[in-house]
């Protein structure tokens, strides 16, 4: 009876980690919105045209190239003010 | 009856929890945490789009671009989520 409830332990752990990867993505798309809709959509329309569609996908894109960027200049920095 | 239990977690103890049903339940919680989140935000552009000075009421063109507002929020919405969803799998693919 113990090992089931530890298989059932080890389920649940693995189902809720599954759970909150989904979620971390839904609170990336939410932030990615905070930015791109100001940048990407002037006044809405009855549609979303390509020009706005490709601004809202090269907007996420780039604030991912962005984070690499920052990351890796803020290392370089970091380790020269080392010396 | 070998094994004892199975990979569908459907009452699989005997009076233990049921990882089913708790599975469910925060499922169910996410989700309305997202829809929450995702009006509370929707409604904070929208406002910005839509009601320049503010009236004594909404009248019909503020009406009108709310509406159309909340339906480009969540094609917006879903753009983004596609462009995301293919970044992550390009990055795990060059890993």
């Amino acid at each position: 009876m113990a090992d089931l409830a530890e298989a059932d332990e080890a389920d649940l752990q693995r189902l809720v980690a599954a759970e909150q990867q989904k979620a971390q993505f839904t609170a990336q798309v939410h932030h990615f919105m905070e930015l791109c809709w100001d940048k990407c959509v002037e006044k809405p329309g009855n549609r979303l045209d390509s020009r706005t569609e490709n601004c809202l996908s090269s907007c996420v894109d780039r604030f991912i190239d962005t984070t690499f960027a920052i990351t890796s200049r803020f290392a370089q920095i970091v380790q020269k003010g080392g010396q | 009856m070998e094994g004892g239990f199975s990979s569908d977690s459907v009452g699989s103890g005997g009076g233990k929890l049921d990882p089913g049903l708790i599975m469910e339940q925060v499922k169910v919680q996410i989700a309305v945490a997202n829809a929450q989140e995702l009006l509370q935000r929707m409604t904070d552009k929208c406002f910005r789009k839509c009601i320049g000075k503010p009236g004594g009421s909404l009248d019909n063109s503020e009406q009108k671009c709310i509406a159309m507002c909340m339906d480009r929020y969540m094609d917006a919405w879903n753009t983004v989520s596609r462009a995301y969803n293919s970044r992550l799998q390009r990055e795990r693919a060059n890993m």
